[in-house]
Formats: structure tokens, C-alpha cells, sequence
């Protein structure tokens, strides 16, 4: 038996090295099983590019547009080769869009969207149930095209990204069918301009994809330039799967076709996730138009280790966090903020760890980078890693195996960098993990603070009180507690700052596909001859107490036993910090009603009196946010109580002013009131969810305030406008600096005094009256308030969120039109929230128990 | 390694025992993509088969243990792989064995003869010390240990008292420990912590400290009889404690995970986790174990597929 055995092996020993010679460019010197068994070297674990290629093969390796469900490869056009940074090989030719594209691909998706939007939410749900079998069916597939066509490792997109992604389009079909019932009240956008990166690039524009079309709108998808494989792929396996024709196109093209397609009037809203300075052109571009936008940008996330950490899981977080597909991730953790006293240990554990990490082809099984996705990215890496060198920082960078071609970058750690040094403060989006120090919990707070973004942030310990409280305290939209870069589709992923805003994934992000069912699309008129640097910088000319113009003079008099007596003036003030205040310019601004009759003066607000007015928000906003929301309740019934006290007062004030008769003048009293219950109520009821994602512990959404919030007030409800807006707000624990109506500021401004006597805190809400948009102007430029919401003209819109890109700040226009503030429907709910509210998700792994 | 490397009963340290933290999600991350992290294939799974079993620890541990199946294991343990298999891989010049036997104190006296009738060095591997639960009185077990070496083994597996580690009598573990050290003479000294008894990761990351501070020359996952036993989260929370052990006092402590690692793949990915988190070094028999009984029929097998591209049958090999 034993020769019988023996020749066997023989004869197959020589099939064995044939097939090891195809496979000769892998490995240039193979060593004998018996070299290996003394060294315990790794060799090649190749994954097999074979089903890829025959997929690219079909297609003959030339892509067009994947539109109205069908390829268009027009040939006329520029091509663009898309590479495998692993070996510079090319694997298909794509097509360079132009503007006839993007309007053959916008005009099918209107189309579509007339059917689709039409059909009945489980219909939806089936489609995309359908679509996520499709994918699952081809993960593989998919996984390989994506490694290859970015040069990211095979197993994180075999089991991070391809598995995000399903898991995804899994949940959102449950979205499309609970659509009617979980968002009642919306209705979809219409069409989306989606406008997604190179770092994920299936995973990402998935994020925007499935909330999209579970909302029922329909989409133009262009992918990044060097990533475009796995999207027309995509694209490719929804029509298997039964996807109505125009529901999903996918359009390619460099980044002036980005622009066109986003900027295309009947495109209804732009999902764009990538750089924050292209976030900021889009954001210019489109301001004004009436489309929804939402934006997520970079970041320079702060890995907070405190020495009450398991240090050594930590090490491995890094891992996870900055290594994790060669740093290119908005959420990478690339500032560790370590405690000083753990600090030396856990960076010689870093850098002892990082001496295992290997570097090699995407496709190979057993390597933890890939390479970088292009050339020209890998430089850009490194120019900051060497401008830090320069600078003085220590570079330190080691790895287990790295190829000498190819385009990869090492592992780096940099440290002797501060605050100050560039390479802590802007987006590396590579490999490079820097290190600052603390001393105190507030100390790490404040350091992982220091930073335009707001992307994620993780918090190492094994103290749960100290992880919840810095979680809280860190501004982010993601904060992982011993973990990092923890991702589900039952949680919402975005930023806060520069790090934009919007969320793709859980309930939250379906806000970002939907409108409030009574609205149309605002198209307002397009304004010709805007020049933003001209807005609102001078105070518009007004009637400067026209009554003084005509037969009478103002004159504040009254009757005191049939007498004239000058009355005891009312001087309306600004209101700030809790305070009545001159305006920092001691000017007046006439109230005049609609017989053309100066009724009083108010205040004339200036930039200064911005500045005072901010500060004061930004005094009062801890305290505010940390009282207890039935304190915050209290307040806001006791508002409506002490304003009920006034009925009358306010109610004929606000009739001499408007013009209005007194009964409608009562009955928009009277609706305030009830806006202030309502709002009280919803004082300590929109906290936030425990989000069921895939995570073992628990992930949380917690609805924190957007921070100091600037207002300006429409003019056609001048009490229940003011009540309507600041209410909402400030209950959310928000901090405001209000302008009122410029028409009718007075029943604002009697508001004051009802503040005053109802415990409402100094500076929580902070009035200044004046010109609306010369108000708007400096609010809107004020790089210390975190949104702002508009209603007045369409001009003022405009700037307001052309403005806004400057620090990208969340905006609300009406784009100058009217809403009807005494419609519940337009005065209140959901849509108030949302804008009232950042979605913060925090993710809490738990577990203890392991065995007995 | 020579003799004067090897681990030695240093000074208790309970600070360092006290700081220890270890937060269970983030290991069982760590070790679900320490898996997924590293493939070894073809000619590299052949060779990394042959390391592993050259750091397997042959077990039979059994009630019914006789002279009998000892002295069949003990053979198997001097020719683990079919002859014909090693000699297509040119490998025959390795004389490849097992790390060692690993039997009751009662059998070590069998295995003595075996090895003498089959010529081998393999050396024996003797539990004792109250094998599997420690809940014997420390003379009686220390007594065993003596008769276990003088009865020709070179290597005692005890067990811990759980109680010690269950209450936070770090001393009195330390104590136990020690105690056995010196009762072992020149036998190398691994110590079943028997982490499935342990509670928290944080129990085990502490017990794995105390015993290389009272001497231990491997420390080792489990008796195989507990409910949970060589798992990678475990294991990794121990290889860490040898890590931080071999960086603060300079001495190499070895591992041995044991119980319930049957699957021949499962063993590639024991040595990747000791050459990820603690170098070459630690893939060596001196300074890895693997204690196993019917891991190397499957080790077997898989050299055999990887020879003739066929699957192969137990029956065709002889057994252990």
C-alpha cells in the first residue's frame, strides 16, 4: 500500500509545480517547503481575478453610461482609463461625460420618477429587496472588482465594504416599505444628483442610493473618476434584478460633469460625500436654486486614549482607525489624543504593532494595506509627511512587507508635532497618524475640539462614566467607545462643522431624500445681477419716520384727562445676554403700519451688535444644554402662561402695527400659545433612539443641539413666526440670536418682557432688530454660529447659503417664499426638529461574560 | 533556548497585577480579523502544517488510559507523518516528531517505556498537581509533581487553584505556583490557568501575570475539560501578558493553547496570531505548544491533499 501511496504523490508532485509556475510572477524566487518550515515566512495567497476580468471582458473593457437601463456609450467622447493602483495595469476604458449626457440622464430619471414615485411603498420594498439578493448573489464579484479598481485589501471589501453594502440596501428596503407609516408627512425630493468618492466607492454611494429610492426619488449617480467600475456594476445588476428603467442611472465624468450634473435645474437634490473644499463649490453652486444638499466632507477625527484603557486593544483600534484602507477614510482616526502618563508605553506599543502591519497586492488574502488608489494621491501623502518632516517632527514608519512597486505608502506615526503644526490640523487622507498629549479628561476634550471638522471621534477607557461624558462632549456625528470606524445602516453617518452635514444610514439620513408633503419644490426665480459681496453690507434704506415727511410730525403723545401729554417713552431695546440693551449704534428704526404711521421705534442692530449678541448665545449654551429638558419645558409653558397674561396688549399693539383686525390679531396670540405648548412638550421627547444596528452593546443616537442658532423672521406672521422658529429651537437646548420681522418687530420685541418674568436664562435667546439682511450678513458670516435659518427674500436665501460654504453651515430658506405659519402642517413638527437637532450616534460595544 | 533563559520565580508584583484592564469587544474584534487577516496557502500550508506539528503536545488524557494506547501514542508522537508523504517533500532528513507526549502522572512510567522501545526523544509531558480542577490539597499535589518527574517526565502541566484567582488572592495563587516551580527541579513548568473558570479577560490577563511571576515556563489556556477552552480572544489577552512579561523583565515565557483545536487551518492561524503578536520566536516547540489528540490526523490529512490533490480517509492513517 505504502509504494502504491508513494507513487501517487510522485506523479502528482509534478502537477503540483506546473501549476506553481503560471503563478510565477508572484513570487520571483520560490523558496522549498523545507526552507519555509524553518523560517514560518507567509507566501502568496492570491484571490483569483478571474470572474472579474470575464465580467470586463463581456464589456470589452470599454464602459459608457448606464442610463434608462441601458448602456450608452457615446463615441465621440474623451475616455478615461480606470488602473489597478496595485499594479498599474489597466482594466477598462471609461467614458468622460459631457452636458448632452447629463441631460439624457437627468431627463430619463424625471421620467421614472413619475412612476416610481407613484408606486406603493411595498413595491418599492420588493425592488429593492430584489436588488440587495442581487448583490449578495454577486458579493464576490463585486469584492473582487472593488479591490481591484482601488487597490484596497480583498478582505475589507470581501468583508467590510460588500457586506456594509448589503446590509444597507437589506435595511432600506424595510425603509421603502415602512415609508407611508415611520415617515408620514414626506414625500420624496425627485430627482438626486448623487456625487460620491473614490475611498468606498460602492459602499458610499450605496449610503446615498438606498434612502433614495426607498423615499421613492430617482437617481443620477456619478462616481468618483478613479473608482467607476463597481458603480456600473452596480448599475448593471439592478437591471437583473428588476429595476425599473431611469430609477438608477449611473453617468461618468470628471469633476466640471460633477458640477453640470449637480447644478442641473432638474436635479432636486445633491447627496455629495468627498473633499470639503469641493463640498464648498457645490454648496456655492447650487445656493439659491431650492435644491436640498447634503454634504459629507473630511475630517481629522480624534482617537481619545486615556490610561485607564486597555492600552493594547487600543493599539489595535489604531489600527483600525488610521490603517484601516490606508487612512483614505473621512472618519479615519488620524489625531491620537493620549494621556500623558500612558502616552510613551502606548506609542512604543504603536510602533511595535505597525512592524507587523504588510503591505502587498490588493488581491492578496494575507496583507493588511493595499495600495494607495492613485499616484497622484500618494504623493500628496507624502508631500505633507514631508513638509512635517521639516518642520521637525519625528516620522517614524516600518512595516512587516512592502512592495517596491506599486503605488503604497507605509505606515506612518508622526509625533514632536503641537496644535499649531499643519500636518495636526488639515486631512492627511493617507496612512499617517499623528500624536498630541493631555493632562485632563477637559484637556482631551478641548484638544479633540480643536478643529474645523467634526466627523467621528472614538474614546478609550474602561471608566464608563469618563467615556459617556467625553462622548458627549466631543463635537462629532460618530463617536465609538473602544472601537473605531464602526459603520451600519441602522445608524446615520455624517458630520458636524466642516465636516458638513446630512447623514447617510439609519432614520435620520431618510430626512436628507424627502420634503415635507406640502411643499413644492421652491424653483425661485434666478437672480441675475447677484453679487454676494454687495448683500446686505450697507443698511437698506428705510422710512425714516415717514409720518415726519407728511402733514404730522411722530410725536409720542397721549391723552391724560383730555390733555396732551408727551406718553412715557417706550424705548423697545435689543435683548441680549439676558439683558435690554442699546444698540451698540445708538440708532432708531421707525415701525411704521400700513397707513403709513409711525407706531414706535425700535432699535437699529449692527454688525457689533451681532458680535455682542453671539458671544452672549455662546455664554449661555453649556448651561442651556445641560439643564434638565422638563427645566427647559417649564420655561417654554411658562412663556406661553405669562404671554397669555398679555393677550390683549400684544394683541392690539400688534393690530395697530400690521393693520390686521384685532380678532385676527387675538387668534395669532392665541396660536402662539399653543405653539409654546407645543414645543414645551416636545422639550423632553426627541432625546434620541437606541438604533438597532449589528453591534453588541449598544449604538445611540442621542439628538444634541446644533449649538448657537442665527434666525431671521418672515414678516407675515410676526408674533407666531418669531414663536414658531425660536420655540423649536431653543426646547432642542439650541441658543439663539433672533432678528424679527424688520416689517413688525414690536410683538417680538414684546416678547422680552414675557422672557424676563419666565425664568428663561440670560442669553438663551438673544434679539436684535434691525434690517434683516444687513442682520443676516454678519450672522451668516459669523464663523462661531453653527446654522442659520432664513425667511425672508429670495435674494437673502441666496446669500444665506452661498455664505454658508465658507464654514459650511447647515442653512433653512424659503427661498422668499411664504409658509403659512398657522398651518400645523407649516408651522410646526418633524421638519423643526430635524433642523433643530444634530443626530449624534454613539456606539457602545458591551461584554464582559466569555465563559463561566 | 538554553536552560539559563528560561523563566525563573521573580519578585510578586501587585501593582502591575492590579493595573491590568482588558475590554472584551475590542479582543473579540482583534481576534475575528486576526483570522480573516492571514491566508496561508499551498507550499507555505504545507510548511506552517509540518512547524505546527512539531509544537504539538500528543494528548491523551483519559480515564481509560492504558499502557497500550500510551505506548501507540508515543510512537505516533516519533512518526507523526506518513513516511511516504515526508519523503515526496523531501523532508525525511527533518525527523520530524511532536513537541512532546502529554499524559496522567500515573502513565508516565508507559510512556518512559515507549519511548525506549521506539527510540525516541519525544519528551513527556506529565499533568499533575489535581489535574483537571486543583481541588487537592497543595502537598498532595506537589508530591505528584515530584513523582511525575521522577517517574521520567520533563514537563509538568499544573493546574491552578481558581478560588485564588475568583477571589483576588494574587499571593496565594503566587505562592501555589512557586511552590510547584520548585517542586518541578529541571522539569519545565506550564501552567493551566484554566481560563474558562476565570469569569472576566481581565481574571485571565492577571493569572497569566501571577504565574510567570512564580516561574512559569509556558503558560497554558485550559485542561480541556472546562466548557470553554482555546479560544483567540483568550488566547490573545495571554499572549499579551507574555508580551508585556518578556518586556518588563526580559524573559520569554512560551504558550500553550489546549483544548479543542481539532481543525487543521485552525492551527495555521495559532501560529500567525504568535508571529503577529510576539515574533518567530514564539512559532518554535520551545516556546509553542499545541495540545491536541486528534488535531494531527487532520494535519495529516491535509499534507496528503496537498501531495496528491486527493482526500484522503482516516483509515489511511496509523492511528495515534
Amino acid at each position: 500500500m505504502a509504494s502504491t501511496a508513494a507513487s501517487v504523490v510522485q506523479t502528482v508532485t509534478s502537477k503540483t509545480e506546473e501549476n506553481n509556475t503560471t503563478k510565477e510572477s508572484l513570487k520571483p524566487s520560490k523558496p522549498t517547503v523545507s526552507q519555509i518550515f524553518k523560517t514560518l515566512e507567509y507566501g502568496p495567497a492570491p484571490e483569483s481575478p478571474d470572474v472579474a476580468y470575464a465580467w470586463l471582458d463581456d464589456h470589452h473593457r470599454s464602459f459608457g453610461h448606464f442610463i434608462d437601463g441601458k448602456w450608452l456609450n457615446p463615441e465621440d467622447r474623451k475616455r478615461y482609463d480606470s488602473r489597478c493602483p496595485a499594479t498599474g495595469e489597466k482594466l477598462a476604458s471609461t467614458v468622460q461625460g459631457n452636458q448632452e449626457d447629463v441631460e439624457v440622464a437627468v431627463s430619463a430619471a424625471r421620467k421614472a420618477f413619475v412612476k416610481w414615485s407613484a408606486l406603493p411603498a411595498h413595491v418599492r420594498a420588493r425592488h429593492l429587496y430584489s436588488v440587495a439578493r442581487h448583490v449578495q448573489k454577486h458579493m464576490r464579484l463585486f469584492a473582487v472588482i472593488e479591490s481591484l479598481d482601488n487597490g484596497k485589501p480583498i478582505r475589507e471589501t470581501r468583508d467590510c465594504d460588500i457586506p456594509i453594502v448589503i446590509r444597507h440596501i437589506y435595511h432600506h428596503a424595510g425603509w421603502a416599505q415602512l415609508a407611508d407609516t415611520e415617515m408620514r408627512g414626506w414625500k420624496p425630493v425627485g430627482v438626486v444628483g448623487a456625487i460620491t468618492p473614490w475611498n468606498f466607492p460602492l459602499m458610499l454611494l450605496i449610503w446615498k442610493v438606498c434612502p433614495a429610492l426607498a423615499m421613492g426619488n430617482t437617481v443620477v449617480l456619478k462616481p468618483a473618476t478613479y473608482t467607476r467600475l463597481s458603480a456600473l456594476l452596480l448599475a448593471e445588476v439592478c437591471a437583473e434584478a428588476g429595476l425599473p428603467p431611469g430609477v438608477f442611472n449611473v453617468v461618468t465624468g470628471n469633476g466640471a460633469f460633477g458640477h453640470n450634473l449637480a447644478t442641473h435645474p432638474d436635479v432636486d437634490k445633491v447627496g455629495f460625500t468627498g473633499s470639503t473644499e469641493v463640498g464648498r463649490i457645490l454648496r456655492q453652486a447650487t445656493a439659491g436654486s431650492g435644491k436640498k444638499i447634503s454634504l459629507e466632507l473630511g475630517g481629522k477625527s480624534p482617537f481619545v486614549v486615556f490610561d485607564s484603557a486597555d492600552l493594547d486593544s487600543a493599539v489595535e483600534g489604531v489600527v483600525d482607525a488610521i490603517y484601516f484602507n490606508q487612512g483614505q477614510v473621512c472618519s479615519a482616526g488620524s489625531r491620537l489624543i493620549v494621556q500623558e502618563s500612558c502616552a510613551e508605553l502606548l506609542i512604543k506599543k504603536i510602533k511595535e504593532r505597525m512592524t507587523h502591519l504588510r503591505l502587498g497586492d490588493s488581491l492578496d488574502k494575507a496583507i493588511d494595506m493595499g495600495a494607495i488608489v492613485d499616484p497622484s494621491q500618494r504623493k500628496s501623502v507624502d508631500m505633507m509627511v514631508q513638509e512635517a518632516k521639516a518642520d521637525g517632527a519625528h516620522v517614524y514608519q516600518a512595516c512587516a512587507c512592502m512592495p517596491s512597486t506599486g503605488c503604497y505608502y507605509p505606515p506612518t506615526l508622526i509625533t514632536n508635532v503641537q496644535t499649531v503644526s499643519k500636518i495636526v490640523q488639515e486631512e492627511v487622507f493617507g496612512p499617517v497618524l499623528v500624536v498630541l498629549t493631555f493632562r485632563t479628561p477637559k484637556e482631551a476634550i478641548a484638544l479633540s475640539n480643536n478643529t474645523v471638522f467634526g466627523l467621528g471621534a472614538s474614546v478609550w477607557t474602561e471608566n464608563l462614566s469618563l467615556a459617556l461624558e467625553v462622548a458627549l462632549s466631543i463635537r462629532a456625528g460618530s463617536v465609538w467607545v473602544n472601537g473605531h470606524n464602526l459603520f451600519d445602516a441602522a445608524a446615520g453617518f455624517g458630520g458636524m462643522r466642516e465636516s458638513g452635514f446630512g447623514r447617510d444610514g439609519g432614520k435620520e439620513g431618510l430626512y436628507e431624500y424627502s420634503v415635507p408633503a406640502w411643499l413644492t419644490r421652491p424653483r425661485p426665480v434666478a437672480l441675475k445681477d447677484f453679487d454676494a459681496k454687495a448683500f446686505g453690507k450697507n443698511v437698506a434704506p428705510r422710512p425714516l419716520n415717514p409720518s415726519n415727511s407728511e402733514s404730522h410730525v411722530y410725536n409720542n403723545t397721549t391723552k391724560l384727562n383730555g390733555q396732551d401729554v408727551p406718553s412715557i417713552d417706550r424705548t423697545c431695546k435689543m435683548y441680549i445676554g439676558g439683558a435690554q440693551k442699546r444698540p451698540d449704534a445708538p440708532y432708531a428704526r421707525a415701525v411704521v403700519n400700513p397707513d403709513n404711521k409711525t407706531i414706535g421705534q425700535v432699535g437699529e442692530g449692527s454688525r457689533k451688535d451681532i458680535r455682542d449678541a453671539v458671544e452672549a448665545a455662546h455664554k449661555a449654551f453649556p448651561g442651556w444644554g445641560k439643564r434638565a429638558a422638563h427645566n427647559r419645558a417649564q420655561i417654554v409653558y411658562f412663556v406661553a402662561e405669562n404671554l397669555e397674561l398679555r393677550r390683549e396688549e400684544v394683541a392690539s399693539r400688534m393690530s395697530e402695527m400690521t393693520g390686521k383686525s384685532l380678532e385676527d390679531s387675538k387668534l395669532e396670540v392665541d396660536l402662539s400659545i399653543q405653539r409654546l405648548f407645543y414645543w414645551g412638550a416636545y422639550a423632553d421627547k426627541y432625546g434620541g433612539t437606541v438604533q438597532e444596528t449589528n453591534l453588541y452593546g449598544a449604538t445611540v443616537k442621542v439628538h444634541e443641539p446644533v449649538g448657537v442658532i442665527g434666525i431671521a423672521c418672515p414678516d407675515n406672521w410676526p408674533l407666531l413666526g418669531f414663536v414658531s422658529l425660536f420655540a423649536p429651537a431653543v426646547i432642542r437646548g439650541n441658543t439663539i440670536v433672533i432678528v424679527p420681522s424688520e416689517k413688525y418687530p414690536l410683538s417680538a420685541v414684546d416678547l422680552y418682557q414675557v422672557f424676563d418674568t419666565s425664568d428663561l436664562p440670560g442669553g438663551v435667546v438673544n434679539i436684535v432688530t434691525g434690517s434683516r439682511d444687513h442682520l443676516t450678513k454678519y450672522l451668516v458670516d459669523h464663523q462661531d454660529v453653527e446654522a442659520f435659518w432664513y425667511f425672508g427674500s429670495n435674494e437673502g436665501s441666496r446669500y444665506v447659503e452661498h455664505a454658508s460654504a465658507v464654514n459650511i453651515k447647515r442653512t433653512w430658506v424659503n427661498y422668499g417664499f411664504e409658509r403659512d405659519w398657522a398651518d400645523p402642517a407649516q408651522g410646526q413638527g418633524e421638519e423643526f426638529l430635524y433642523h433643530a437637532v444634530e443626530c449624534k450616534n454613539i456606539w457602545m460595544p458591551m461584554g464582559e461574560i466569555f465563559a463561566n | 533556548m538554553v536552560d539559563s533563559q528560561r523563566n525563573v520565580i521573580q519578585p510578586l508584583d501587585l501593582a502591575w497585577v492590579e493595573s491590568s484592564r482588558v475590554n472584551l469587544p475590542a479582543v473579540q474584534r482583534r481576534a475575528a480579523t486576526h483570522l480573516k487577516r492571514r491566508s496561508v496557502k499551498k507550499d507555505w500550508q504545507a510548511a506552517w502544517f509540518l512547524r505546527a506539528v512539531t509544537c504539538l503536545d500528543l494528548t491523551t488524557l483519559s480515564g481509560d488510559d492504558t499502557e497500550t494506547n500510551v505506548s501507540r501514542l508515543c510512537f505516533k508522537a516519533n512518526n507523526p507523518i506518513r513516511q511516504d508523504v515526508l519523503e515526496s517533500l523531501q523532508l525525511k532528513d527533518l525527523k520530524i516528531t511532536t513537541g512532546a507526549v502529554c499524559v496522567y502522572s500515573s502513565r508516565v512510567k508507559d510512556a518512559v517505556t515507549a519511548n525506549k522501545n521506539n527510540h525516541s526523544q519525544v519528551p513527556i509531558a506529565s499533568v499533575a498537581a489535581g489535574f483537571p480542577d486543583g481541588q487537592t490539597p497543595l502537598p498532595q499535589r506537589l508530591d505528584e509533581i515530584k513523582y511525575a518527574v521522577e517517574a521520567g517526565a520533563s514537563e509538568i502541566d499544573i493546574v491552578i487553584t481558581r478560588s485564588y484567582v475568583l477571589s483576588g488572592n494574587w499571593q496565594a495563587l503566587y505562592d501555589e505556583v512557586a511552590a510547584c516551580k520548585k517542586a518541578c527541579g529541571n522539569a519545565l513548568l506550564k501552567t493551566i490557568i484554566a481560563t474558562g473558570h476565570l469569569g472576566t479577560l481581565t481574571n485571565v490577563y492577571k493569572a497569566s501575570l501571577v504565574s510567570m511571576m512564580a516561574g512559569s515556563t509556558f503558560i497554558k489556556t485550559s485542561t480541556g475539560k472546562e466548557a470553554v477552552n482555546a479560544t483567540f480572544p483568550v488566547a490573545l489577552v495571554m499572549i499579551r501578558a507574555i508580551r508585556d512579561f518578556y518586556q518588563r523583565t526580559g524573559y520569554k515565557v512560551g504558550f500553550k493553547p489546549a483544548g479543542g483545536i481539532r481543525s487543521a487551518k485552525d492551527c495555521l492561524s495559532w501560529l500567525a496570531l504568535m508571529k503577529e503578536e510576539l515574533g518567530d520566536e514564539w512559532t518554535q516547540p520551545n516556546l509553542f505548544r499545541i495540545g491536541a489528540s486528534s488535531l494531527l490526523g487532520d494535519i495529516e490529512r491535509q499534507l496528503y491533499h496537498f501531495q496528491t490533490g486527493r482526500y484522503a480517509a482516516l483509515y489511511q492513517f496509523p492511528m495515534s
